[in-house]
């Protein structure tokens, strides 16, 4: 049985008007129907640009948003059906890690009283001392941090404390809510190989959401793409790269600067046009219909893509009517969407017409 | 080494004659009462030839925002003290009179930066905005300021461009009007453009579509760019030159294909062994730089990086290491125990 | 861009709270940015100036403020300042100087009740609405924004009028003009601090909600009030003032208010405009000194401005 089942899932915020008598007048659907499944021991990376529901997301499967439908199963527990004191009793075995890892920190409390305060909630006695020497270790700080403040510490320092809260109740699954895109970029990798250390010393399940596709592939064994509040893809983590199946996903993969001229130069990107819609409107039929590159004149505004399994690519979810066509490159972008590699034409041989490009759009001589 | 054969590496002003702009020995001390002095930028040579594009890179605390901004006399007085020179087509811009000064950077040098909503004005139209500054430095009449300003918009790809302009700054999204702001700035064809992450607030597929926009509109007017950034990867695909600072110095600099291709500096290989990559199989490991950005040193010291630094010998405490050429006559080094061959992250 | 400018690679910090646990954090950083600001130290003077006098007044007042002596006075002219009388006489032949000193301990009495009053039925008022939301938050912000919308001193002047000219009739006006701004100030910055991360982070720690409403947000909705609690000192001073000008302050007409010492003087305002001239600097010069110290204390909280 899996760790984690997510059914159905949905969470939509009403819009509410008038000021004495409020009525809601409609909702915005942040998370409108999804399905996962995350295996013990495994991570789930979940990506997605800002606002495409994946934090609250996050948020619902640990019931900390009110869910509005749809199950979301625990260890064989239904949460949903979780009220007050049982809730509370089972959140020591899921926990949070957040982006901001300030703002995730009371000011008010020193690091000791910060890594205690989960165990005194969960009716554990003291003293702590040599639990929280042992937290603070696991995570590469001193023990002399136990008496300072947060604001005492570096961005990474902080996030370290936040990773030792999160794992000082012994958890089975944490939920990292972008745990590093507040980050310097060189203290990025830091928290990135802590998680991954922790993973394996103590065996946990990770559900990442991040919008940065290059971190969540390097730490997730499968990646779940979302898209105004759905999931368009799912797939494990270098099928998804090798072989991007919804043309959401190409757009994103593609879009990704690469630290290599000589890669950047050769690249062929596929530019989505205009901006996210509102989730509280969403468009009809496929949701990413507006944008994309791919459309075409059937089915796309009218039909709503379910996901489903390609013949060639067992284990490898899309929800695209058109996916098997555009892999094969028999439909094309749309004019004007492609932006051309610097290099097409200074390259060895003659650029051939519609070679298919990988994954990150690469031409290849 | 890879030689650059490009044209797009080519840097044509350094070769003839005097660069765009050229600021030599800029340093900047930000000193406010009671409290310790910080020597934000502290001796940068910068050259920025005519049409060319140029990166900086650097993380929080290194500079590379604090150098554009004293360059163009954007830092204020009260508190700062700013020693060197800077020369814009052979000008001196840091003893010149403000008004001259403002009236170069309305119309020879614009910048966009990270945030665009601070830098419009909320309660005026974006075609309000555009005209004013049409009228003001173009001479422009009102209808004609208008005509420009929608054929403007639509040069960074904003459609329906006419009704744009009735719009507010609140009723666009972030990409949106992070176009209205290179609009803007490329309103008066500037020979300089400063972009000061740009794309730093915007979604990864609005990021590209907005680098793309830079990159044809800087190739087609041949404006000269200067990109600050923390990202390595979107100096890559768009910078002629590219310098990494650290600490208010620079640290590394060179063409962008010897430097991606052998990077000498051990923070510059630092920064690309800590990032994953995702043209590269999945598994490498991350080599990620200990300490953070703000365990330095002071440059008198040593090297500023080396409380960091893995490769780190006693001889780097003994002031500041020269920028000084390695291999490649453009490729610039500052530090005396560069990464060796094999051990490189390329 | 203001980011951009800033070099100090010392990264900001959020609002903080109140000391017990963690005297750590804000309120140690806010004493040493008070210590350097101008405005505290001059605010931080005329206050101290202003407490001191009110609490040694009996000792350092040179006459009994009430003793009336008319062997100088003849009608429409007045002794002014005089080596005896440094500010010379009032229209009943009392020493100014002395009045002024004691208006001190007035204001200061009715600035601190009417204060304490108000701030504990408005903290009150705002920790539950701030605490429960919902309905309750609704009915109370009702309520409280009907307060909010009379006018402060005709509220003021109402209720005096209500309860009859005595001092405490004048606290209890100044403590329900204070009520609403309380209640309001507590339960926005309690709702603000409500949806941060560390509070969503308790929660997802299993901790139950009324601890974190208790232990986590109340203690960090607390220094926007500091401020208010400040500000809303020199608006009693002025308040007070005012009731007494208008008649509704206490009624023996011998005791030195400075509103009333401002009004007792209009008819005399053109052979003695100085007896006009000491209350009103009195009440400019304290109320001066709460707005100077208030407006640094914001500052000085300000997470925004925390580098």
């Amino acid at each position: 049985m899996s760790l984690l089942e997510v059914r159905g899932l949905k969470v939509h915020f009403p819009i509410k008007k008038g000021i004495v008598l409020e009525r809601t007048v409609g909702a915005v659907r942040a998370v409108d129907g999804v399905d996962l499944t995350v295996e013990k021991g495994t991570t789930l990376g979940i990506v997605g640009e800002s606002g495409c529901g994946k934090s609250t997301l996050g948020r619902a499967v640990l019931q900390l948003e009110p869910v509005t439908a749809g199950t979301v199963v625990f260890d064989g527990e239904d949460l949903g059906a979780l009220k007050g004191a049982a809730l509370r009793r089972m959140r020591r075995r899921m926990q949070m890690v957040f982006q901001d890892p300030l703002a995730s920190l009371d000011p008010r409390q020193s690091v000791s009283s910060v890594l205690t305060e989960p165990l005194r909630t969960h009716g554990e006695k003291g003293p702590f001392d040599k639990r929280v020497r042992e937290l603070l270790d696991l995570v590469g700080l001193p023990a002399t941090a136990a008496n300072r403040y947060p604001h005492e510490f570096s961005g990474g320092q902080r996030q370290r404390i936040g990773i030792a809260r999160a794992i000082s109740l012994n958890p089975e699954l944490i939920i990292a809510d972008e745990p590093v895109s507040a980050l310097d970029v060189s203290i990025q990798a830091q928290v990135v190989n802590l998680l991954e250390e922790l993973q394996q010393r103590l065996g946990l399940t990770y559900l990442v959401i991040a919008h940065d596709l290059a971190v969540v592939r390097h730490i997730s064994d499968d990646i779940a793409v979302m898209y105004l509040g759905a999931v368009v893809e799912v797939a494990p983590s270098d099928d998804l790269y090798e072989a991007p199946l919804h043309p959401y996903t190409i757009a994103l993969l593609s879009a990704i600067p690469i630290p290599d001229p000589e890669v950047e130069d050769r690249r062929e990107r596929v530019l989505l046009r205009g901006d996210l819609p509102s989730a509280a409107d969403p468009p009809s039929g496929c949701r990413f219909h507006t944008r994309c590159p791919f459309r075409q004149p059937t089915r796309c505004s009218d039909e709503v893509p379910e996901l489903r399994v390609l013949e060639a690519f067992p284990g490898h979810q899309v929800a695209c009517h058109w996916a098997e066509q555009v892999h094969s490159g028999e439909l094309q972008p749309a004019q004007g969407s492609v932006a051309e590699p610097v290099e097409a034409s200074a390259g060895p041989t003659p650029s051939g017409p519609a070679a298919p490009p990988d994954g990150l759009g690469l031409v290849l001589p | 080494m890879t030689t650059a054969t490009t044209p797009r590496d080519a840097v044509p002003g350094q070769l003839a004659g005097e660069p765009l702009l050229k600021v030599r020995d800029l340093t900047v001390t930000f000193a406010s009462r009671g409290r310790r002095a910080v020597r934000a930028v502290d001796g940068i040579d910068l050259d920025v030839a005519a049409g060319s594009t140029v990166g900086i890179v650097g993380e929080s605390g290194s500079g590379k925002s604090v150098t554009s901004l004293a360059a163009l006399g954007l830092l204020g007085k009260r508190g700062v003290q700013i020693s060197g020179s800077v020369h814009f087509d052979g000008a001196d811009l840091l003893n010149m009179p403000d008004d001259e000064l403002r009236a170069v950077r309305g119309k020879e040098i614009a910048m966009i930066f990270q945030d665009p909503m601070s830098s419009l004005n909320p309660v005026l139209t974006i075609g309000r905005q555009i005209t004013e500054i049409l009228v003001r430095h173009r001479g422009l009449s009102k209808q004609e300021a208008r005509d420009e300003a929608a054929s403007l918009l639509q040069s960074v790809g904003i459609g329906d461009s006419v009704r744009r302009l009735r719009s507010f700054p609140h009723q666009l999204s972030g990409g949106m009007r992070q176009r209205v702001m290179i609009a803007m700035a490329l309103a008066c064809a500037p020979r300089l453009l400063i972009a000061d992450e740009p794309t730093t607030a915007l979604d990864v597929t609005i990021s590209a579509q907005i680098l793309e926009l830079l990159r044809t509109l800087v190739a087609e007017t041949q404006t000269a760019l200067v990109l600050i950034t923390h990202d390595l990867g979107v100096v890559a695909g768009l910078c002629d030159t590219v310098h990494v600072m650290y600490s208010g110095r620079i640290v590394e600099s060179a063409p962008r294909r010897p430097l991606f291709a052998a990077p000498e500096h051990p923070y510059t290989n630092g920064l690309l062994a800590s990032v994953p990559r995702l043209d590269q199989p999945r598994g490498i490991p991350l080599l990620p730089i200990p300490g953070s950005p703000s365990d330095t040193l002071p440059w008198a010291q040593g090297c500023a990086f080396s409380p960091r630094c893995t490769r780190r010998e006693d001889d780097c405490l003994g002031g500041p290491p020269p920028l000084a050429p390695v291999g490649h006559p453009a490729h610039l080094l500052r530090c005396m125990h560069p990464v060796p061959t094999g051990e490189r992250r390329v | 861009m203001s980011a951009a400018a800033v070099p100090s690679p010392i990264p900001s910090t959020p609002a903080a709270g109140s000391g017990e646990e963690a005297a750590g954090g804000l309120y140690r950083d806010a004493f040493r940015r008070l210590r350097r600001s101008p405005t505290a130290i001059v605010g931080a003077v005329l206050v101290s100036a202003f407490v001191l006098i009110a609490v040694l007044a009996p000792w350092i007042a040179p006459y009994d403020p009430t003793a009336v002596d008319l062997t100088d006075i003849r009608p429409g002219v007045f002794p002014g300042p005089s080596a005896e009388h440094l500010l010379g006489l009032d229209q009943l032949g009392r020493d100014e100087l002395s009045r002024i000193i004691y208006g001190a301990r007035y204001s200061l009495l009715i600035g601190v009740v009417s204060l304490s009053l108000g701030a504990i039925v408005g903290l009150s008022l705002g920790l539950v609405a701030g605490a429960f939301g919902g309905w309750v938050d609704g009915l109370i912000m009702r309520l409280v924004d009907i307060m909010l919308a009379i006018p402060s001193l005709l509220l003021a002047i109402g209720v005096a009028a209500l309860l009859g000219p005595r001092l405490i009739s004048v606290m209890i006006a100044i403590a329900v003009v204070n009520v609403p701004i309380f209640a309001r100030l507590l339960r926005g910055s309690m709702l603000a601090q409500r949806r941060s991360d560390y509070a969503l982070a308790a929660r997802s720690l299993g901790v139950s909600r009324s601890r974190v409403v208790l232990q986590h947000v109340f203690p960090n909705s607390l220094a926007p009030v500091i401020v208010q609690g400040t500000l809303a000192l020199a608006t009693a001073i002025i308040e007070a003032a005012g009731l007494a000008f208008l008649g509704l302050g206490s009624p023996d007409p011998a005791v030195p208010e400075w509103g009333r010492m401002l009004a007792e003087t209009q008819s005399f305002l053109a052979s003695a405009p100085l007896l006009a001239l000491w209350p009103g600097l009195a009440i400019v010069l304290s109320v001066m000194g709460f707005y100077l110290l208030g407006e640094a204390l914001r500052e000085a909280l300000d997470p925004k401005l925390r580098r």
